[in-house]
């Protein structure tokens, strides 16, 4: 047989014309590879270039300090306490970490719910996030830690921070509290700082109220990871924006010192800068530490607070709403004079006749008030004298003047939740129940009984304006930040000097005339007298029969259906500077009026301590500083993360 | 090329010419791709030797060895050693299924002594050698006989059904296209080569239903729509696209891959080493990559066609098919063009069985080279 024969000269062809096409396959196929690397890198590439940045960079959100809140005097209200805590990291907890926590518990005090919280959330996270293990332990505590360190495995000793209100219940119902935020919360608000791990917002008061400025800007930190969360490095930090600083025109101590001054009894008790308005107190009892609920409350607290008769959750200074009974009678007779009443006289028997109906002055059974004009209608609070009154002006009339004088709407003092109580009129009637308004119901409302109701800050507020016949707004903050809180200049008020001469005349006999309701509990205090005028409101209806059998002592009957007593007040008499209002919850007491003996405390404090003649303390006003009312979050966690490359 | 006279060629050249007359430039090229492999393989390690690169390094200096003295054996030995290394080759991958163990949810590994071998890697190259030397006595007409095709499609199935049972999808296929192309370049008559194309065309669904593990199937469902599983199954290939697209024209710059060195990538060092290259040496680099490949892949189809016997023709060209497949695999695969079958890129990838031979196939090639005027006869069975 041949080496070589025609048959492999054939397939020499074949192979070499085969070679040659899948040659050509090859080469279309590294062409396809060439085309996908121009696809994916040139055409596509600066899209892959930022899922390649968004794969390792992370924005950490960097929690800013909360803003402080002060008094008038730059005494810290609210604010953040170092809280001293121990971390653990799994992966670091080379013995195991029920062995490092039993180790702790060594150094400090570890109860088993704890141990147990903290098994539970290290099997939630990643090896290598630090989970908290115990939170504001005492620098002793933490200490001892830091000693023991060389011996904890995976232990962090941490410092973070914390809210604080050194005055506790004393100031809750103005500051508030923060908590941590909840789900709804969570949904209406896109402030990145909002889910933040144990971050916490204002729920009520100030803290509330101004919340966006006290937050702050949340800060970012750069970090790159790897493909399973672990930070590799910093890449970059913003540090944010610390929350902005408040600064409230109350008097601290004047605040606690009323506060204490009622404490016991559910009660509410404002002061305020009769010319300016700055609400220098507010109070109202009882309260709760606001501190708890930073920490979380606890079933047995939150039931307590809940279920409580003297609602310790509810601010009854602006969202108690109560009929200002006598107290109307000053807003009464200011409309009385200028309505050509001022030298009305009216006989008081002690009764009053009206259609079928008897009306009844608290002197009844004394037979009267006998002759009463107006200022001695405020000073011995004759009702027959201020049915009269009520008659002759009509229940628009009367309205008119009570919305003037800021009762029956929101004062628009800045805390969340107040409530604009009611001055009911004619038409209001006719919506509200559909039957026209009656005669008999203009005397009733006209002592402050009736439809009536009013705040006890809408009652300050009646008293500042009295006391200086300007339409004076309650006011709680002075600065936020470096910028003033702008508050409008007070406007006069549709009476004429004389009704409000009048009126300041009947208040001041009303404390310091014998005779006067508020004579027992007048201050003596040369240059410190005040002028004032006490209300009761009953919460339930006295009958004819009790009325003629005898009324039952206030002390004698169950606590919740006694009745308020109330007294709006201010001093100096003859030059005043101080508006104050009381509302005692079911604390009537016709002898000893222990509302007007609070208010002679508080306002005696005030004026010895000299609340609005000594410097304040606000910072200065840096116009070009001033920070915007609602804070700008330049760093959307979206958004920065898209950003260009480091 | 090399245009040593032929009778200085003929029969009895020495050692010492035969190392002279090995094609050092491809063994340049070799060193090139495989020094840029180990460098990538530093790199995804963070900047360190261990625990890849080193190993790499000293298998690739094994595997130079092993192509030079292979390049040095004579052509017709190696004829002579076809059918024990295809048989022997086959043995093993045998053994795997029954001593090998599991890695990566597939049996693929055997322990011989210290070295982890995989059979399915010797196997295509003893699958060629095979079928080379049993196609170097077929004529034309010859290879189209349906008991000559038989043989040689008995000779493909054999291997490539116990490496789908393993199982290995990737390696399968190349056995089957080294294989086929195989009989293409032996001049199988297009009367079979069309009706095959058409039954294999139908019989795609059939094996969808019948033969594919669920995990090769959601690998092939992943490729079709990754984005539907980003976090899942389709983690590798939308990470593998993010890595190379990011590298953008000229590339982050060698040890700054941000996707390897954090981890974004599975299999860093193995299949997905492309991507690497492709992020740390952008759009520039990767071509460059190509281009070498390609000029190998030159070399290997003129040395296939300037060889004299139809054996070292078919031997070469399917070597360098063998080394196409592998790029062409691992690159449509890391770059989204086809589902992700575990191929690793030659030369590139860290593995040892992978590099040894492909090492010793470029021995063979080489052997080709060297021996390129040796005449063998039709009927010889090779010189042993």
């Amino acid at each position: 047989m041949p080496l070589f024969d025609k048959k492999d000269k054939s397939r020499y062809a074949t192979f070499s014309r085969r070679s040659l096409a899948l040659g050509g396959g090859m080469a279309a196929i590294f062409a396809v590879l060439g085309g996908r690397l121009y696809q994916l890198q040139i055409r596509d590439g600066s899209e892959y270039m930022t899922e390649a940045e968004d794969n390792r960079i992370n924005e950490r959100l960097l929690a800013p300090p909360r803003g402080r809140i002060f008094d008038r005097f730059g005494v810290e209200l609210a604010n953040n306490r170092r809280n001293y805590r121990v971390l653990l990291v799994a992966e670091q907890a080379t013995d195991g970490v029920e062995e490092a926590l039993d180790t702790i518990g060594k150094v400090i005090q570890l109860t088993d719910t704890q141990k147990k919280r903290v098994l539970a959330e290290l099997a939630q996270n990643k090896k290598f996030v630090p989970v908290p293990v115990a939170e504001n332990l005492t620098w002793e505590e933490f200490s001892r830690i830091n000693l023991h360190l060389p011996y904890l495995p995976g232990v962090q000793p941490d410092v973070s921070e914390t809210r604080d209100y050194p005055y506790g219940p004393e100031m809750v119902h103005v500051l508030g509290y923060v908590s941590s935020v909840s789900e709804q919360e969570l949904a209406h608000d896109d402030d990145p700082l909002m889910s933040l791990p144990g971050m916490r917002i204002g729920k009520r008061g100030i803290e509330r109220e101004f919340d966006k400025q006290l937050r702050g800007r949340a800060g970012a930190s750069r970090v790159e990871v790897n493909a399973y969360g672990r930070v590799i490095r910093e890449l970059g930090r913003d540090p944010g924006g610390p929350g902005q600083d408040v600064w409230l025109s109350l008097d601290g101590e004047l605040q606690r010192f009323a506060d204490q001054r009622l404490s016991g009894e559910s009660a509410a008790c404002v002061v305020m800068d009769a010319t300016s308005g700055d609400v220098l107190a507010l109070s109202s009892t009882p309260g709760f530490d606001p501190n708890w609920f930073n920490v979380g409350v606890t079933g047995p607290q939150w039931r307590e607070l809940a279920t409580s008769d003297y609602k310790p959750l509810l601010n009854k200074a602006i969202a108690g709403t109560y009929p200002p009974g006598s107290t109307f009678k000053t807003a009464m007779a200011l409309a009385a004079v200028d309505n050509g009443m001022d030298d009305l006289v009216v006989g008081c028997t002690g009764s009053m006749r009206l259609g079928d109906h008897t009306f009844y002055c608290d002197a009844w059974r004394i037979g009267g008030h006998g002759h009463v004009n107006l200022t001695r209608g405020i000073q011995v609070s004759c009702d027959i004298c201020f049915y009269e009154v009520a008659r002759r002006l009509g229940i628009d009339k009367m309205a008119e003047a009570a919305h003037a004088l800021g009762l029956g709407s929101p004062t628009g003092i800045e805390l969340p939740g107040e409530l604009g109580g009611l001055i009911p009129t004619r038409a209001w009637k006719m919506a509200r129940f559909g039957v026209p308004w009656q005669q008999g119901e203009t005397l009733v409302n006209g002592i402050g009984q009736g439809y009536v109701l009013v705040t006890p800050i809408q009652l300050c507020t009646l008293a500042a304006r009295l006391a200086t016949g300007k339409a004076v707004s309650p006011r709680l903050t002075h600065q936020v930040g470096a910028s003033l809180q702008s508050h409008s200049l007070a406007a006069s008020l549709p009476f004429s000097d004389k009704a409000f001469a009048m009126v300041r005349q009947g208040m001041g006999m009303a404390v310091n005339a014998p005779g006067g309701t508020a004579y027992g509990s007048r201050i003596l205090q040369p240059g410190f007298e005040m002028a004032g005028k006490t209300g009761t409101a009953q919460v339930r209806r006295i009958t004819r029969e009790e009325r003629q059998g005898g009324l039952t002592p206030q002390s004698e009957l169950p606590w919740a259906q006694r009745e308020h007593a109330l007294f709006i007040a201010f001093a100096p008499l003859d030059n005043p500077r101080y508006a104050a209002s009381i509302v005692l919850e079911h604390g009537g007491n016709a002898h000893t009026e222990p509302q007007v003996q609070f208010a002679r405390d508080i306002l005696t404090f005030a004026q010895k301590r000299d609340t609005l003649g000594r410097p304040n303390a606000y910072p200065p006003v840096n116009a070009a500083a001033a920070v915007p009312v609602t804070p700008g979050y330049p760093i959307k966690a979206a958004a920065l993360s898209k950003g260009g490359a480091i | 090329m090399n245009s040593r006279p032929y009778a200085v060629a003929k029969r009895t050249l020495g050692i010492f010419d035969k190392l002279l007359d090995v094609n050092w430039g491809l063994v340049l090229l070799i060193t090139i791709i495989a020094t840029v492999g180990i460098a990538m393989l530093y790199s995804v390690a963070g900047g360190h030797f261990q625990p890849w690169a080193l190993s790499q390094l000293s298998k690739f200096l094994v595997g130079l060895f092993i192509l030079v003295v292979a390049a040095s054996i004579d052509v017709r030995v190696w004829m002579s050693l076809a059918y024990p290394a295809y048989g022997l080759a086959l043995l093993l991958l045998v053994a795997v299924d029954v001593a090998g163990h599991v890695g990566l949810g597939a049996q693929r590994w055997i322990m011989l002594g210290p070295l982890e071998l995989q059979p399915s890697e010797l196997m295509k190259i003893s699958l060629v050698l095979a079928l080379a030397r049993f196609l170097h006595g077929k004529s034309v007409e010859e290879v189209s006989k349906p008991l000559n095709l038989g043989i040689a499609l008995v000779m493909i199935s054999i291997p490539a059904l116990f490496v789908v049972i393993e199982p290995n999808l990737g390696t399968t296929l190349i056995i089957v296209m080294d294989g086929v192309s195989l009989l293409f370049l032996a001049g199988l008559s297009w009367y079979w080569i069309v009706p095959a194309v058409s039954a294999i065309v139908t019989a795609i669904p059939l094996a969808w239903r019948f033969v594919l593990h669920d995990y090769q199937k959601a690998r092939v469902m992943t490729f079709l729509n990754p984005e539907a599983d980003a976090l899942g199954a389709g983690w590798n290939i939308t990470q593998a696209k993010i890595a190379i697209g990011s590298g953008g024209l000229s590339g982050k710059g060698f040890l700054q891959g941000t996707q390897s060195r954090l981890n974004f990538l599975p299999e860093k060092q193995t299949d997905f080493i492309w991507t690497s290259l492709c992020e740390e040496f952008g759009f520039v680099g990767a071509i460059a990559m190509l281009v070498l490949f390609a000029t190998v892949i030159f070399y290997g189809v003129q040395i296939a066609m300037s060889a004299r016997s139809q054996f070292a023709r078919l031997l070469s060209m399917g070597i360098t098919l063998n080394f196409f497949f592998y790029i062409m695999i691992n690159g449509l695969m890391v770059m989204g063009l086809i589902p992700v079958v575990g191929i690793p890129m030659p030369l590139l990838s860290y593995g040892g069985t992978a590099m040894l031979t492909v090492m010793f196939g470029f021995g063979l090639l080489m052997s080709v080279h060297v021996h390129r005027q040796v005449e063998i006869p039709r009927h010889s069975g090779g010189i042993i």
